[in-house]
């Protein structure tokens, strides 16, 4: 089955032929001109509700956005006709949406523009959307690169070391005047290494290697590069301060060990570890320590006299918005003050837009993620399968650790929101995964047998 | 695998619903104490970010906003700051609100309910509607002329329309300015700091937050009360009075500063301000009585509201005959606001009933429609009519040919009564000079004004000081008055 492949089935496929899955490329048009005219529709608002004026530089944003929008859905159209119609919209909708909303912030920090840099990034990251989905013919390709992988993130992992830290983090390297935050790509290289490893080394996962007591532990052979990888990469990640994106690399090692293995155990190993490292890492990194008092005790600055901290600030923001929000360009979120329009960036959704608004946007990713699972699970080969969920879990841990962590859920970690905040590597980070998630999904619904209706 | 897959999805949904419902907690049900919160600058930006409505005098506003371009965006201006800083108060982005700017402080900064067209409107809008304005009974030329008269002193002035209750004149003096205050700078701080380190507490309201000792302008309260409970029914008999006069129950004496006060008939001792006769008077008359009017002309009384609240005026009712004769002539534990003398002086001028007063004819819509209007007080009698005539008589008197003879005006049929009220320990501080009167015009129909004016630092002799320091000024404002335009309450 699983050599199936791409070829569209011929005559020699015996009866009963399997109805193949209607392509909905109409539908992904009509969701993506809507998609752009509700981005147009917010930048006019914005203009709107601060000068009474529309905005000047509307047409050519809508243009812009449509434009890019349209090439994108053309190369979709060409090189993958089955692709799920949900996937691009989303992400141009979502794209569109931070671009309104750094731009509506913009307004407030005359001296920071941060819009036109984030356009050009937006550009370059649908432009790789592009270029992935018309070079990459077939996702197993992949496979073979394993290695090279692994190794190339673990390069983009380190690289930032070597560079000064910016705010407490070494995450960002800086070349000509552009800030480049290489462990957003390495994110992507490690989920391919993931999923292609562990689609090999299944079998051996599960059933060989010793047990104790009710867990099934695999022989060190097969475990060992994994972990060690692992251990890398948060070893790595805890050297430069950057939790978020270790928790987001824990977090998909153990989903996909767990789905590939299908293992219980592997929860509970990854949950002591979990604890583990939160507890060593809460006690020795002051800068840790200080993000989960201030999450335990959001108050505890106000009551010493020194003002809201920006954690305070976030949920002041948030809870200003209410059920509909202040309207966009008619909050004050700026108040958050520093990362206004990167980490924070949902809190002024979730003041201007309100409950509502910041719901559909936690819905649109809900979605995302969903349409990613349900082409892992119409796949019926492991490695596509498990890059599938790999994708669509990166994502959904991103979502969830940083709007967790400015909603005061979770303790605060340093990340970017997908296609919404202010970060260029992010938004081409994340145009990968859509890419990544487009192409398997149309082999998903390509050969489509009648089972799981991706 | 599958089966698997299926269940890491659910995890994923079950943080997308952990994220959803957290958002509502804290949008939500957590949302009025986030708001609430001292720290959280929104509603300051909100409160600040369109002019306020202003507060008019004579029809034209004494207050403005000036657009700072700033977070807080816009600030207070005042047209003459010390002159009506009595009236205004302050509205500082640091220090909050006083008087006027706290009372109206919901149509001023737009958040009264009736500025909203409609009812949850602005729940759903979000919209903040232009303040409203307010327009005062001040009178200008009054208020101008109370304002002169205590120039370099230390007292207060309030004047009113004894048939009506408004508040013509409200003045405290030193004033000062309340523009310094209304930024958030260290401007405003500094200022801040030095009017509340100024020894002559300029920003205490005198005229209506701070109570004296009336002294001798008490006794028209005491007079009405002994008319009122029959203890003399004639003005001109011999009223058997020793001078001095012993204060029952010990050996304290009690003498005058006129000579004319042994056996004086009332009409004698108003004019001439005899304590020996009045405080016999208030121990005849019996604390309850003596109690009882002093709570009908206002005494006593918690709840007055002009509308910022005006501090309590006492005249004790448990005491001993001693305290009950010193009582009656505004001493011992009596106290009173000056605006208080003024409703003393209004009543009488009035019929012998007091109207409430008030200093907002009506707050008014952007557009200048009416948002609410005064209405009319409650008017309660402070004395029969009857009463009433004979003591406008007596305080006729006291201008015609007695202490308060300074305060004669051409023209016009003026009453009033002088008072020296001495305090301090052992009395030694400076005495308080009192002047309460009221004015008619002699072509009009009732008295267009009730004034009282007190001096903390009168300086003449005690015997002629009130005559010689507060009259003037009383006379200052009646004029004023009955100068200016013919009853029509200024719009």
């Amino acid at each position: 089955m699983s050599k199936a492949g791409i070829t569209v089935a011929t005559a020699d496929t015996p009866a009963p032929a399997v109805r193949r899955l209607p392509r909905r490329r109409g539908v992904e048009l009509a969701l993506i001109v809507l998609g752009v005219l509700l981005s147009v529709y917010g930048y006019c608002d914005v203009g709107l509700a601060q000068h009474g004026t529309l905005p000047p530089g509307a047409v050519g944003y809508g243009a812009g956005l449509g434009v890019l929008a349209l090439l994108a859905h053309l190369a979709v159209r060409l090189r993958a006709p089955y692709a799920d119609p949900l996937l691009l919209p989303i992400g141009v909708l979502l794209n569109g949406l931070g671009l309104v909303l750094i731009y509506r912030l913009d307004l407030e920090t005359p001296g920071d523009r941060a819009a036109p840099a984030q356009l050009v990034w937006s550009t370059l990251g649908v432009a790789l959307f592009i270029l992935v989905v018309l070079l990459l013919r077939d996702h197993r390709v992949l496979q073979r690169y394993t290695y090279v992988c692994v190794v190339a993130a673990l390069v983009l992992l380190i690289l930032p070391i070597l560079f000064p830290a910016v705010n407490g983090a070494r995450i960002w390297i800086r070349i000509a005047g552009f800030s480049i935050q290489p462990g957003e790509f390495a994110k992507v290289l490690l989920a391919v290494f993931f999923a292609a490893y562990l689609a090999a080394n299944r079998s051996a996962l599960a059933y060989t290697g010793r047990r104790f007591w009710k867990l099934q532990l695999p022989t060190g052979r097969v475990l060992g590069p994994i972990v060690a990888v692992w251990l890398v990469s948060v070893g790595v990640l805890i050297l430069e301060h950057d939790l978020g994106t270790s928790l987001l690399f824990f977090g998909l090692f153990v989903v996909l060990l767990y789905v590939a293995t299908g293992r219980t155990g592997w929860i509970a190993v990854g949950l002591v570890l979990a604890a583990l490292g939160a507890v060593a890492v809460g006690r020795l990194e002051p800068h840790v320590h200080s993000r989960i008092e201030t999450w335990l005790h959001p108050f505890a600055s106000i009551e010493a006299g020194e003002g809201a901290n920006q954690l305070t600030q976030s949920l002041f923001a948030f809870a200003e918005g209410g059920v509909l929000g202040t309207g966009l360009g008619l909050g004050h979120s700026v108040l958050i003050g520093f990362a206004v329009k990167s980490d924070f960036i949902l809190a002024t959704a979730g003041e201007e837009l309100g409950l509502a608004g910041l719901s559909a946007i936690f819905l649109l990713y809900g979605l995302l993620v969903e349409r990613g699972y349900r082409a892992g699970l119409a796949l019926r080969e492991p490695f596509g399968r498990l890059l599938a969920v790999g994708l669509a879990s990166l994502v959904a841990l991103q979502v969830f650790v940083i709007a967790g962590g400015v909603t005061g859920l979770i303790p605060l970690t340093g990340m970017a929101m997908p296609f919404l905040a202010q970060g260029g590597s992010s938004v081409v980070t994340n145009w990968a995964i859509v890419a990544l998630l487009v192409r398997v999904s149309d082999s998903a619904r390509r050969q489509h047998d009648g089972r799981v209706t991706p | 695998m599958t089966r698997h897959i299926r269940r890491a999805g659910v995890f994923c949904a079950l943080l997308l619903v952990a994220l959803l419902l957290n958002a509502a907690r804290i949008q939500v049900v957590q949302a009025p104490a986030y708001d609430g919160n001292p720290a959280n600058r929104r509603p300051d930006i909100a409160r600040y970010e369109q002019p306020r409505g202003d507060i008019l005098v004579g029809g034209r506003p004494v207050t403005g906003s000036k657009d700072t371009r700033e977070h807080l965006r816009y600030e207070r201006t005042y047209a003459h700051g010390p002159l009506y800083a009595p009236v205004t108060g302050f509205a500082s982005q640091l220090y909050g609100t006083t008087l006027l700017e706290n009372a109206e402080d919901d149509v001023l900064s737009g958040t009264h309910p009736l500025l909203v067209p409609f009812p949850l409107w602005n729940d759903f809008t979000r919209a903040r509607y232009r303040g409203g304005d307010v327009v005062t009974t001040l009178d200008p030329a009054a208020q101008q002329a109370a304002y002169q008269g205590l120039a370099g002193r230390k007292g207060a002035v309030a004047a009113l329309d004894p048939s009506t209750g408004r508040i013509l004149a409200l003045v405290s003096a030193p004033s000062y300015d309340p523009q310094p205050l209304s930024g958030n700078g260290t401007a405003a701080s500094r200022a801040w700091r030095r009017l509340n380190a100024d020894p002559d507490r300029p920003m205490l309201n005198r005229a209506v937050r701070r109570t004296y000792p009336p002294g001798s302008t008490f006794k028209v309260v005491t007079a009405a009360a002994a008319l009122d409970a029959g203890v003399i029914r004639n003005l001109d008999v011999p009223t058997d009075s020793p001078d001095p006069y012993t204060l029952p129950g010990t050996r304290t004496r009690l003498s005058n500063e006129s000579r004319h006060c042994r056996d004086a008939t009332v009409r004698e001792a108003f004019t001439f301000s005899c304590n020996t006769v009045f405080a016999k008077l208030g121990v005849e008359v019996g604390a309850a009585d003596m109690a009882a009017t002093a709570h009908a002309f206002g005494f006593n009384s918690d709840h007055l509201r002009v509308p910022f609240p005006v501090a309590r005026s006492t005249f004790d009712s448990s005491l001993d005959r001693a305290q009950l004769a010193l009582s009656s002539i505004g001493q011992y534990n009596t106290r009173a606001t000056p605006l208080q003398m003024a409703m003393v002086a209004a009543a009488v001028a009035n019929g012998g009933e007091v109207r409430e007063p008030y200093l907002v004819e009506r707050t008014t819509r952007p557009g200048g429609s009416t948002l609410a209007a005064a209405g009319s007080r409650p008017a309660r009698r402070a004395m029969t009519p009857s009463t009433a005539v004979r003591l406008r008589a007596l305080m006729r008197d006291v201008v015609r040919h007695g202490t308060g003879r300074v305060a004669a005006i051409p023209g016009a049929e003026v009453g009033g009564k002088t008072g020296t009220a001495q305090h301090g320990f052992g009395n030694s501080g400076t005495p308080y000079a009192w002047f309460v009167s009221w004015a008619r015009g002699d072509h009009e129909a009732a008295a267009r004004v009730a004034v009282a004016v007190v001096l903390e630092d009168a300086q003449a002799d005690r015997g002629n000081i009130s005559g010689g320091d507060a009259a003037p000024v009383a006379r200052a404002v009646m004029s004023a008055v009955l100068n200016s335009r013919e009853g029509v309450p200024s719009s």
